[in-house]
């Protein structure tokens, strides 16, 4: 099986490619849209800043080609923020993949802090991402916006308000939080969504 | 509910983990990619490595070390330690690190804290204070608790925080290797005091200890070595007490 990580300015590239080689798979790290377009499961991973990375993504066309991807997508944390319609992160224009913003946290108390940093857990998980899931699974969120609750929610966490922790629309899959960096849990969903 | 967080540090010298008794006499605790891993299998939350080796070459040591942590371990770990620049930083998280803990250069060069924050966000920058107790204040110091910033801890950590520092990191100088508890009192007003994670080092040597610092120090995670390293302490088993205690911990 031939797994393409999406190349691009961001973070965690490495640390999914980690993950990946961990589940004994060794993705190919690309921007080349014609190896992406023939992979059998793209990876967008993303960590960063909304606005310069949705410049990067116009700046090099992967923005169209990610949109017209049809085989299964995974976009994580920023990547899934990426494939909303807008984020209040730089006032952006998105991959409008989901229907949905992206908001800003806004604390109601002291204790609310920001960023969303640590280990929270996932509730109403639905769909294959989630399948072999022990109850109210605990996994790794670091982010300071959040997407509501919407139709394409398929996981919800609770910090501050219950927010959308994962999302799906036929082809494109999507996690707010870092199956990456979330344990033996976070493996569970990497292998869902490779045996998709 | 978000959970508190249990993070074992390692103190990397010459590539093996070491702990320190108060800073000093050092005692050799093993492998830090196995130990990660383990720790990591028992439940930690995260990790921290610390290298507390200076030279030129050794830091090459700690990079390929780094590059194999990440490697093999599924949860997210910091790495400190003669970090003084943008492109330490960029160096680290390049193997593979989540976050850097930064400590003496920050004292000696706010401004790096906003560099960190503004080219690699607020997220990955820990501020680490190694702080004593004199009188009635808290004072920071330098160099691993050697040379004395004359800056008061309450200040300094409101200061890093408004420079963009994403999480505090606070060593009791007064509490550490002693293993009579964390130092809850200070840690209470940092909580009150900042709108950001603080880790409460220096002090654990029970189980107790962890829950008071959590419950009364209202710290958002807690950080120990010896008594992890050495196997006084079980992480299973501490955070199935503490959440029998009425800590929200992740089991």
């Amino acid at each position: 099986m031939d797994v393409a990580i999406v190349k691009y300015n961001a973070g965690n590239i490495y640390s999914v490619d980690y993950a990946l080689k961990r589940l004994g798979v060794t993705p190919l790290i690309t921007a080349d849209p014609e190896k992406l377009a023939a992979a059998d499961k793209v990876i967008f991973p993303g960590v960063g800043e909304a606005g310069t990375t949705m410049q990067y993504l116009k700046a090099h066309g992967l923005d169209r080609l990610i949109k017209e991807l049809k085989q299964p997508v995974l976009g994580i944390c920023l990547g899934m923020q990426l494939m909303c319609r807008y984020s209040e992160e730089g006032e952006t224009d998105c991959l409008a993949i989901f229907d949905a913003s992206v908001k800003r946290f806004i604390p109601q108390k002291h204790e609310d802090k920001v960023p969303h940093m640590g280990w929270n857990t996932l509730s109403d998980t639905r769909k294959e991402l989630f399948r072999d899931m022990p109850e109210s699974p605990y996994v790794y969120f670091v982010h300071s916006y959040y997407v509501p609750v919407n139709d394409y929610t398929t996981a919800t966490t609770d910090y501050i308000l219950p927010f959308t922790a994962a999302l799906q629309k036929g082809n494109f899959y999507a996690t707010q939080f870092h199956p990456e960096k979330s344990g033996t849990v976070g493996e569970t969903i990497l292998k869902n969504f490779l045996t998709i | 509910m978000l959970a508190k967080r249990i993070i074992p540090c390692l103190d990397i010298k010459d590539g093996t983990t070491v702990k320190g008794i108060n800073f000093v006499n050092f005692r050799d605790a093993g492998d830090p990619v196995e130990l990660g891993e383990r720790y990591s299998d028992e439940g930690a939350d995260e990790l921290v490595y610390l290298d507390i080796t200076a030279s030129h070459e050794e830091r090459k040591t700690f990079t390929d070390l780094v590059k194999r942590i990440a490697a093999r371990i599924n949860i997210p770990f910091t790495v400190g330690g003669g970090i003084n620049e943008l492109k330490d930083v960029d160096r680290l998280l390049g193997a593979g690190a989540d976050k850097v803990s930064i400590n003496s250069a920050a004292l000696r060069h706010p401004q790096l804290i906003e560099e960190i924050a503004k080219h690699f966000g607020s997220q990955v920058c820990v501020v680490a204070i190694d702080a004593n107790r004199e009188k009635d204040d808290w004072y920071c110091y330098l160099n691993g608790g050697r040379i004395p910033a004359g800056k008061p801890l309450f200040q300094w950590a409101a200061e890093a925080e408004s420079r963009g520092a994403g999480e505090i990191l606070f060593t009791s100088m007064t509490h550490d290797g002693v293993k009579e508890g964390y130092a809850n009192d200070a840690l209470r007003r940092l909580a009150e005091v900042l709108h950001i994670p603080v880790i409460a080092s220096g002090g654990a040597g029970r189980r107790e200890h962890f829950r008071d610092a959590f419950l009364l120090g209202k710290a958002d995670a807690a950080l120990a070595a010896s008594v992890f390293h050495f196997g006084e302490t079980a992480i299973s088993g501490l955070k199935r007490y503490l959440s029998g205690e009425g800590v929200n911990v992740r089991i």
